[in-house]
């Protein structure tokens, strides 16, 4: 083999190369752009010291609420150790934007079996929109290590069919945590 | 190898295996905690501890004094002159062991259960904290004597190309360097001073995203040493030669500028950054792959020359013929394998909108096991193998536990690791200690858990085997040719351009790239002014 023949293989080489990189990145392109699928990057900021007295995550406005265009919007805080509420229902098929804070230290929290994922961190508001096709429970664990009590941080998606989504007067619905 | 070196690597090799066995008992029992049965001391304490402790021996223990001690080897073996300054390699070591232990003494006292990624505003004691900055500091005085090492040679050899496997070394240098600018930032400015009570509040959007900026390429420093010997050592082990000496140098180069602007990759779940910069780092990220691309078939054409130099023919008749009962050619056999299944997950990580499906789930912790088992790990206990007769001047007197013992680490991380996979999918998050198998939802990962024991328990006896080896099995009768020998290429570079020789230009390139990716960034930190966090104190 001379050096001018193995040079032409590792470029031949080099083109299969730039072609698979080049279709892995189309895919991505393609599905970001077309199918609107981007990651939670609201860059929203929030005073995690003022929380619990001011702003949307007081206490008596947590949990889902529709909204007057039909969608709905969930509010959780993420804290040691716990979601709050730990129950949140939401009616199946429709829109349901997710608005998480945290007070303290960083959180994590995602929706089994859907691509709902985002980080929660104290002075931040992260934001997730969704749609649930079917009815049922959903795990909510918190997925980044916020202190020994995280592995008991877990909460609840309850997803009711459109029948059994009866908000009060406010629009707003609860759940229990049965566990 | 001379005496005094060999005692130098040895003491490196020494400390980086003892923290290994350690953390892989460590690693076993976590595994247990997580399953249906009952571990000892299951208590959210005692696991924390353990994760904190294992991830730190094994993220930045063992790489960082293995590859210290193989840089030495490597500089002395293949440049064939002394290391600039003992002294100073032994002052670096010694600042390192006490950053150990250091580090260690407060982890398993429990004053710094946080986990070995440092997430503010949740801070441990400061004395964690400052034996890793002197771990760092050690290793920044190798990467001086590496790169003044090469500058020496060079003077003495004018317009000759530098051994590739030196070469590749002071790249790893040079990428360490770069990469613990990040992580250094972030702990002298913002945790350390946290963690010694100098401040209340800490901006955990700017801890974050400094974090990012070492976290990706400390991989590449982690995996560079496995590089180094697919094309220096592998290729000679085999019985062949190295296809192409200058697609080497190209890929640890690509390697050098591709793995610093990418950090933000693991960054994509987070509130704290717009999708825009999210983006571009993502389109970054996915050049990484060119040099492992172009490493396997460089590699793959280097065994195919050894296996037909042995009679082997046809298309596939080369791959028989090759010598697998060599440590060194069955472990790099086995870490392209698990560099496959490895670097697939990791395409759909790097994916900006497919990572979260699997974000902060056990598929994560899947897919770094198994490209840090997999194919770093492995390839170290090959390096160590290949070169513990040349330390010592004893060769092993069967390479049958050798190879057992690899064979072992390949069925244990593929056991353990393909179930974390599957349950990441379905949403089963890392880091977590114990799981309520009565919730239904989660109730059908009971038996997947039960095969990651039995994948831990195996690594775990792996573990302890390679020391067990690395202790009795070198006992062979003595050699005095104890001259290491690397791989040839088929056709050896004679002139090089100073771009493959060196690194100058390629510095004013990262510089570039990470203006381009971090800038902002970093900046608009100082620009939104978001409201800091209070500090927890673990």
């Amino acid at each position: 083999m001379n050096e001018q023949e193995i040079l032409r293989t590792e470029l031949r080489w080099a083109l299969i190369v730039a072609g698979a990189v080049g279709i892995i990145v189309a895919v991505i392109v393609v599905s970001s752009a077309a199918m609107v699928l981007h990651p939670p990057s609201n860059v929203e900021t929030i005073d995690p010291t003022t929380l619990h007295l001011e702003g949307e995550f007081v206490e008596n406005n947590l949990g889902s609420v529709e909204n007057p265009d039909g969608t709905i919007t969930a509010r959780i805080l993420a804290t040691q150790f716990m979601f709050v509420p730990r129950c949140v229902v939401v009616p199946a098929g429709r829109r349901v934007t997710f608005r998480l804070t945290s007070p303290d230290v960083i959180h994590g929290m995602l929706i089994d079996g859907t691509n709902v994922n985002t980080m929660v961190m104290p002075g931040y508001v992260a934001q997730v929109n969704t749609t649930f096709p079917e009815p049922g429970d959903r795990f909510v664990p918190c997925h980044e290590y916020c202190g020994l009590g995280h592995g008991g941080m877990w909460s609840m998606i309850r997803v009711v069919p459109e029948s059994e989504w009866k908000p009060d007067a406010d629009g707003r619905m609860s759940c229990e945590f049965p566990y | 190898m001379n005496s005094p070196t060999s005692r130098l690597v040895r003491a490196h090799l020494w400390v980086a295996f003892a923290a290994f066995a350690v953390a892989a008992l460590m690693g076993a029992a976590q595994m247990l905690v997580r399953s249906e049965l009952t571990a000892p001391a299951e208590r959210p304490e005692t696991y924390f501890i353990s994760v904190t402790a294992h991830g730190t021996l094994m993220a930045y223990v063992l790489p960082t004094l293995f590859i210290m001690g193989f840089g030495y080897f490597v500089a002395v073996t293949a440049l064939n002159r002394e290391l600039p300054s003992m002294k100073a390699a032994w002052i670096a070591y010694w600042i390192a062991v006490v950053g150990i232990a250091m580090a260690a003494v407060t982890v398993f006292l429990g004053k710094a259960t946080v986990l070995y990624t440092f997430y503010p505003p949740l801070t441990g004691s400061v004395f964690y904290y400052l034996g890793l900055v002197l771990v760092v500091v050690g290793s920044w005085i190798w990467c001086v004597q590496m790169l003044l090492a090469m500058r020496n040679w060079k003077r003495e050899h004018p317009g000759v190309p530098v051994p590739l496997a030196m070469f590749a070394t002071v790249a790893n240098a040079v990428l360490w360097l770069w990469t613990t600018v990040g992580v250094a930032a972030e702990l002298l400015f913002q945790v350390i001073p946290a963690a010694l009570g100098w401040k209340q509040t800490i901006d955990v959007g700017l801890s974050r995203t400094l974090f990012s900026w070492t976290l990706h390429a400390i991989v590449y420093f982690w995996l560079i040493p496995a590089y180094i010997a697919f094309y220096t050592m592998l290729p000679q082990a085999a019985g062949g030669r190295l296809y192409s000496d200058t697609m080497g140098r190209l890929a640890f180069i690509l390697f050098l500028l591709y793995s610093l602007p990418v950090g933000m990759h693991h960054l994509f779940m987070d509130p704290e950054h717009g999708s825009g910069f999210k983006f571009l780092q993502m389109m970054l990220t996915s050049l990484v792959t060119v040099p492992t691309l172009l490493t396997i078939f460089t590699i793959t054409a280097s065994l195919e020359i050894a296996g037909r130099l042995r009679g082997g023919t046809g298309l596939f008749g080369w791959i028989k013929k090759l010598p697998w009962d060599r440590p060194m050619v069955l472990a790099g056999g086995l870490a392209f394998v698990m560099l496959g299944f490895g670097g697939f997950g990791g395409l759909i990580n790097m994916s900006y909108g497919m990572n979260a499906m699997v974000h902060n789930t056990s598929w994560v912790t899947a897919h770094f096991h198994l490209i840090f088992g997999g194919s770093v790990v492995i390839m170290y206990f090959a390096i160590a193998y290949e070169i513990w007769p040349k330390l010592t001047g004893r060769p092993a007197w069967s390479v049958r536990p050798l190879r057992y013992q690899i064979w072992l680490w390949f069925i244990g991380t593929m056991t353990m690791t393909l179930p974390w996979h599957l349950l990441g999918l379905f949403g089963q998050p890392r880091r977590v200690s114990t799981f309520d198998y009565s919730f239904p939802q989660i109730a059908w990962w009971g038996p997947w858990t039960m095969m990651s024991v039995a994948g831990g328990a195996i690594m775990f006896l792996s573990a302890f085997y390679f020391v067990w080896n690395l202790a009795k099995v070198f006992r062979g009768e003595p050699r005095t040719d104890i001259h290491m020998t690397y791989a040839l290429a088929v056709h050896p570079p004679h002139r090089l351009p100073a771009a493959l020789n060196g690194f100058a230009l390629w510095n004013w390139l990262v510089l570039f790239l990470m203006v381009i990716a971090y800038a902002y960034p970093i900046l608009q930190f100082f620009i939104i002014d978001a409201p800091p966090a209070m500090i927890h104190r673990a």
